[in-house]
């Protein structure tokens, strides 16, 4: 039994899966940030594994996946570190990082 | 069971488990730590599919830099006695995400498996622009294709991902400041 593109489909699935229960249950807000990680990784995982089990002729040697993983890690580490400002800057005026109280654009 | 599916199948369960231990946590910290356990985890599975490149750039900016980055931001934030750091939202409303992110992942197995598209034959090329021939070198091959200026390649993308980077830096800073 060897390995094949639905084996790694279905653990990016679950991964993602497990990050959005976390994303939407969380109530801190660096908790939130953690399950994000997940789901990205996860999509990583799908689109790496594509571009390993793609043969057709131009494109498989363009590792499109590989390429577009680099971008989502780029991307993602933008994210974080804005996130994390943003936290951060709401925490000293609110004194709390938990979601459910942060309703300045609440009207 | 050859040696790529054990490696696999061992790597895959320790990264769901981990990430349940992210999930399910009480203690955020906790929960950073397992964090690093996906990310090296993932860079397992990265290696598994030949692309090593991504596996040492997941390690560092991953399993480095995002969770000393999210560390940080903890150490922080946190509020004094308080013990429960990672608290859950309502029970109803977990039930409800339990739901919900049941069916997104039942969906996209059923996309990924038994689905027309799963079985659909691939697309026809239509690709323009000549293509080099790429050497099988990953770290190589990654570097011409980001790089190259006369094949084709994702220099223009790459060039964009580095005003990002560049705009999301000055952005924090300026965000997370101290103001006068």
């Amino acid at each position: 039994m060897g390995l094949t593109l639905t084996h790694f489909v279905v653990l990016g699935a679950v991964l993602f899966c497990i990050g959005l229960y976390g994303a939407l249950t969380k109530r801190n807000a660096v908790a939130i940030l953690m399950s994000i990680e997940i789901m990205l990784n996860a999509v990583n995982i799908t689109l790496i594994a594509f571009s390993f089990f793609n043969h057709v002729k131009p494109y498989a040697n363009l590792l499109t996946g590989q390429i577009f993983a680099i971008f989502i890690i780029t991307v993602a580490a933008a994210e974080a570190a804005l996130a994390l400002a943003m936290i951060i800057a709401i925490y000293r005026k609110r004194q709390t990082v938990d979601v459910g109280e942060i309703d300045m654009l609440k009207w | 069971m050859d040696l790529a599916s054990l490696i696999f199948w061992i790597i895959a369960v320790v990264l769901v488990a981990a990430a349940l231990v992210v999930v399910g946590q009480r203690n955020i910290v906790h929960s950073a730590l397992a964090l690093v356990v996906v990310f090296a985890m993932a860079s397992g599975i990265f290696l598994l599919l030949n692309a090593e490149f991504i596996a040492i750039v997941q390690i560092l900016i991953y399993a480095g830099a995002v969770t000393i980055l999210i560390l940080f931001a903890l150490m922080l934030t946190r509020i004094a006695g308080q013990r429960v750091t990672n608290p859950n939202a309502r029970p109803l409303a977990m039930a409800v995400a339990l739901v919900v992110s049941t069916l997104v992942g039942l969906g996209i197995i059923f996309a990924a498996t038994v689905s027309q598209f799963a079985q659909s034959a691939p697309a026809a090329p239509l690709l323009q622009g000549t293509v080099c021939s790429l050497p099988s070198n990953n770290v190589i091959a990654i570097g011409q294709l980001l790089y190259s200026p006369s094949c084709y390649s994702y220099v223009l993308p790459f060039e964009i991902a580095t005003v990002v980077l560049l705009v999301a830096i000055v952005g924090a800073i300026v965000i997370s400041r101290e103001e006068e």
